[in-house]
């Protein structure tokens, strides 16, 4: 009897609290696809950020990579059931969706913190921006063009480690015979189809990079150059382990840093885990921008939108969680566990690690920057891409002409 | 002539009435699934149709392209190779789980000890879902930690098996695993079946000396021809639709080689915006059931019929 006295003075009591709670904080969902351990560390700041303002993160993490996830966020907006904030990668990914008014804008905030002076550079401001109104906030800036070497493994080797991409290539018998496979690559086959934009910047430059991403100028796609960077590609199929059996990108990360294989391709994104890991650049593992010729980056990342709520309670904390993600604070403590750069000029990165100093110094010139994959292709491109490049690194059967060919029809054919 | 036309609505009229008002509270009760039938399925797929002709990105738009996205689809290299997986996945899945399912079955029928205890066992995998089963596949056939690890230790040290990532086999895989989880099912309704069967044949067939495989072959499965059916239907069916084992098993790798259909429409629907593209593939995917199923339902139905009037 007292037992139940007490339990319902408990209920009522919980019942009571939540309803007070509920007055002041707002719980908003989020989904995101940052599940490795360097990306959980910098949602973390994120969460904490926002739960000290008042408000409740509730946590919807959606394992997988974006590829499992983006179809699970676009169609809970398209259903009727739209979360409280979401990542997608800026560009073209949410396009449709901003067009038919599932998204809030958040142009008066934009303007009342004046994003437009403070986020650099602008083109992460303008692929957030649709005729005129800002969509969403940019939080980082990621880029591809990085190669990550284990100098454990070329220690093992008892060589010098490569200081780019030919080196690399060089060293790999001398790998192979200490018994380290050369390339680590998960078998997603968006892993695939950027591990050849980065090969592709690298071996032909900025410029032809330019031509192909953005002209879509017919000639450079199929002239010389490019026949020569197929082949180039077609002979690094033999630097991965034929039995590879890794999906994820981070499981190839976690290859380099244990030392078992010589090197990764993959955005900066990695850098976390090495640090998670608790390695250090240059003592354990080097970076190679733009695979050490060609220094390059492009400025894809990361930005949250957020879609429309009747509640207006709800809009309200949307827009305090878009205004405490683009704050000076938040900004630094996110991406130096997160491994990206922020997107604000004005903030002091004194403990920023040697490699995000690397990409910090090339991103100062305007020259060197070059739009991401997802502003320039939309996501059906982007598909089309992954799955020939994903069939061409693991059947040797298709040749490099026959690939290079389909591959430029497809982007002939783009939209 | 007035009275003859009286007479003729006379006719229907009683023709008429008594039949729709034949059964009537089960009428009734059938028409909120007649509704759904309609609307859901019937509705749903000409809407699907419909959109195939369209460009429709990540929303339904009514711009019209005609058979562009088809043309697309069967240039597709992708598709090529899902509908050749669903081929093979088919046949192998057809073949294999009726086959080894009825020998089960067969096997439990001996009057075995502790038959419970296997008839549980062998449908135990039917109880997880594909994701699951997949997970569990994808373990034991790593190449490093797997099953080929566990026959290294006892000592074939040169031991190597690595289906999951050789394009050829990958598929194989899955047929492997979609086996292992859908054959139990398969054995408990034929061992339903086989005891269905009434005893007396038995004893029959041993008064006139046939031996125990000819009386299983010649009368006891033209006998459980309803059960075979069943169990054709509820196969093709799983065939069609099978996603979440390849989603979870090799996410149609390596390379694309171990794609299907399925994932085919759900890749360009959700993944990469394209509506029409997929609503073109799924389009197909319907049309080729249906090449299938009419024929068959022609020749079932039709026989029924000519049965129940002669």
């Amino acid at each position: 009897m007292n037992l139940k006295k007490n339990m319902i003075a408990a209920a009522v009591a919980a019942a009571s609290f939540g309803f007070t709670s509920a007055v002041s904080a707002t719980e908003l969902e989020v989904t995101h696809w940052w599940t490795s351990g360097g990306e959980a560390a910098a949602v973390k700041v994120f969460a904490d950020a926002f739960d000290a303002g008042g408000d409740t993160w509730k946590d919807g993490a959606i394992a997988g990579s974006g590829g499992v996830a983006r179809p699970v966020i676009i169609s809970r907006i398209i259903g009727g059931d739209p979360m409280g904030a979401t990542q997608l990668n800026h560009g073209r990914q949410a396009e449709e969706l901003v067009e038919e008014g599932l998204m809030l804008d958040l142009t008066e905030l934009a303007e009342k913190e004046g994003w437009k002076d403070i986020v650099r550079p602008s083109s992460l401001l303008d692929a957030c921006t649709l005729d005129g109104k800002v969509y969403c906030v940019p939080v980082n800036i990621h880029s591809f063009q990085w190669m990550w070497t284990s100098l454990d493994a070329y220690k093992k080797a008892g060589i010098d480690a490569p200081k780019d991409w030919n080196e690399f290539v060089a060293s790999a018998p001398a790998l192979r015979e200490a018994g380290i496979t050369p390339l680590a690559v998960g078998a997603q086959t968006w892993q695939t189809n950027g591990m050849f934009g980065v090969i592709r910047m690298g071996l032909g430059g900025i410029d032809l990079y330019r031509k192909i991403d953005v002209e879509r100028d017919s000639e450079a796609l199929r002239g010389e150059e490019m026949v020569a960077i197929w082949k180039a590609f077609g002979d690094a199929r033999d630097l991965d382990d034929p039995n590879n059996s890794i999906q994820n990108w981070n499981d190839a990360t976690s290859q380099v840093i244990n030392a078992s294989h010589g090197a990764q391709i993959m955005g900066d994104w990695a850098q976390g885990e090495f640090q998670v890991a608790g390695q250090t650049a240059g003592v354990e593992y080097d970076c190679l921008p733009g695979l050490g010729i060609a220094p390059a980056l492009d400025t894809g990342g990361d930005a949250f939108y957020f879609p429309k709520q009747d509640d207006p309670e709800k809009t309200a904390a949307q827009m305090r969680m878009a205004s405490m993600m683009i704050s000076k604070p938040v900004q630094v403590a996110f991406n130096l566990k997160k491994g990206s750069l922020p997107v604000r000029g004005d903030v002091d990165l004194a403990d920023a690690n040697a490699c995000m100093k690397k990409g910090l110094e090339i991103l100062k010139d305007p020259a060197n920057i070059v739009p991401g994959g997802d502003q320039v292709f939309s996501p059906d491109t982007t598909g089309q891409l992954e799955d020939l490049l994903a069939e061409f690194w693991t059947n040797p059967d298709l040749s490099p002409e026959d690939a290079h060919d389909q591959w430029a029809t497809i982007i002939e054919e783009a939209e | 002539m007035p009275s003859f036309f009286r007479q003729i609505e006379q006719k229907t009229w009683w023709k008429r009435r008594p039949k729709i008002l034949r059964n009537l509270s089960a009428k009734i009760a059938a028409l909120p699934m007649i509704a759904v039938a309609l609307v859901g399925f019937v509705g749903c797929s000409v809407w699907s149709i419909v959109y195939s002709f369209t460009s429709s990105k990540s929303l339904p738009k009514e711009r019209f392209v005609g058979f562009k996205q088809y043309d697309r689809l069967f240039d597709s290299s992708r598709w090529q190779t899902s509908v050749e997986n669903v081929a093979v996945y088919g046949i192998c899945s057809l073949v294999f789980s009726l086959v080894v399912g009825f020998l089960l079955a067969v096997a439990l029928d001996q009057k075995i000890r502790f038959e419970n205890t296997f008839r549980t066992i062998f449908l135990y995998p039917f109880a997880l879902s594909f994701i699951v089963t997949g997970l569990v596949w994808q373990w034991l056939l790593n190449a490093d930690f797997g099953v080929a690890q566990v026959i290294r230790d006892i000592g074939f040290t040169s031991f190597e098996l690595n289906i999951l990532s050789n394009r050829d086999y990958a598929i194989y895989a899955i047929i492997i695993a979609g086996l292992w989880q859908g054959t139990g099912f398969v054995m408990a309704l034929m061992l339903a079946g086989l005891r269905g069967i009434d005893q007396d044949i038995w004893k029959a067939s041993r008064v006139d000396g046939i031996p125990a495989w000819r009386t299983y072959l010649f009368i006891v499965i033209p006998m459980m021809k309803p059960v075979f059916i069943t169990t054709l239907v509820i196969i093709a069916s799983g065939i069609v639709k099978v996603f979440d084992l390849v989603v979870a098993l090799t996410a149609g790798g390596p390379g694309g080689s171990s794609e299907l259909p399925a994932k085919y429409v759900y890749d360009f629907m959700f993944g990469r915006a394209n509506l029409g593209q997929a609503l073109a593939a799924s389009t197909v995917m319907l049309t080729t059931v249906l090449i299938i199923l009419i024929p068959w339902a022609y020749l079932e139905f039709s026989h029924k019929k000519d049965s129940e009037n002669g």
